[in-house]
């Protein structure tokens, strides 16, 4: 899963043109049923590990708002703050 | 909005309402004429003097109330194969919504471009306006965009509560960890009253939820005004 500097600045622009149009976060068919909960939660995740992934290239992090809109769009909020805590604190569950 | 001596269903809402509500008005009229007929026979039967010791078999009568009955049942379930595949269609929501749980209130988190959230707590019996309703109306409503599909994702801070609407033929569990989603289109404008549909303490049936369909300019409006006052 690694990308040349072309390709990553392809995808930034792709990701700038979604994130100008966002309305809410769209229809995602890995998450297709009434339980989003694992939606929030993955999303939550793929912003915080495409942050630290591409801090380490020193690549700017700005396709990985997407991952940012969508969780807030759907995570509630005490989840967030929670999480957010937790990763403060070196005690969040997920691998990041 | 439901009213005294009130008989069905609350007038739809939303597109899903209305056919759920023409269903159960086909449904329910088949069970009525099935009933009216074997409450007929029973009556015919108990209340005559005729006798007769001689019938031993009648093919014809048999095939014809067993074919009979399964056409009635394909009736009943094609129109409701179609309702729950349309229920189940993937829509492309405009807003998404948070509706949490709590005890003994509702609270509502519109996050998709700033962190808007207030709770809605219910309208204390003492306090109410001259024609506004018991029980049901709350300080806040939740406001939305009418015309426009709407995901709503319901959860809860501590118990189990259920996050309904009648008109809108909504109803969703609250669970905590859990993001139940559903979705609606509000047909028109209006207030849609619901309530809380799972036992959650000493004030379950205090705690309302009220939905307010507005035009989206209305909706911007508002949401800039909320997001002021908080």
């Amino acid at each position: 899963m690694y990308f040349s500097l072309s390709e990553l600045r392809v995808m930034a622009e792709d990701i700038q043109q979604k994130l100008e149009k966002y309305r809410t976060a769209p229809f995602d068919a890995r998450f297709p049923n009434q339980n989003q909960t694992r939606n929030c939660w993955q999303n939550y995740v793929d912003f915080y590990r495409c942050q630290k992934a591409l801090d380490a290239k020193g690549v700017d992090t700005a396709p990985c708002d997407w991952y940012k809109r969508v969780y807030k769009s759907l995570c509630p909020l005490s989840w967030i703050e929670k999480w957010d805590t937790q990763r403060e604190d070196g005690t969040f569950p997920g691998k990041i | 909005m439901a009213h005294p001596t009130q008989l069905g269903f609350q007038d739809a809402a939303s597109p899903v309402m209305e056919e759920l509500l023409h269903f159960h008005d086909h449904a329910l009229m088949i069970v009525f004429l099935i009933s009216t007929l074997v409450l007929y026979i029973i009556i015919a039967m108990v209340s005559t003097k005729l006798t007769n010791k001689y019938i031993l078999d009648s093919q014809e009568i048999e095939i014809v109330w067993t074919i009979l009955p399964a056409v009635i049942l394909v009736l009943i379930a094609l129109p409701s194969l179609r309702i729950l595949y349309l229920m189940d269609e993937i829509n492309d929501p405009h807003l998404t919504i948070k509706a949490m749980g709590h005890q003994w209130y509702w609270s509502y988190e519109y996050t998709d471009y700033e962190n808007l959230g207030f709770d809605s707590y219910m309208v204390p019996t003492q306090d109410l306006a001259p024609g506004q309703f018991r029980l049901l109306e709350t300080d806040h409503r939740m406001v939305v965009p009418m015309e426009s599909p709407v995901r709503i994702l319901v959860s809860a801070e501590d118990v189990l509560h259920s996050w309904a609407v009648p008109s809108l033929g909504v109803k969703m569990d609250a669970v905590p960890g859990r993001l139940n989603q559903t979705a609606f289109i509000a047909s028109r404008p209006g207030v849609f009253y619901g309530q809380c549909s799972e036992i959650c303490g000493a004030n379950h049936s205090f705690m309302p939820i009220v939905v307010e369909a507005v035009p989206l300019e209305h909706f911007e409006n508002w949401s800039s005004l909320m997001l002021e006052d908080a």
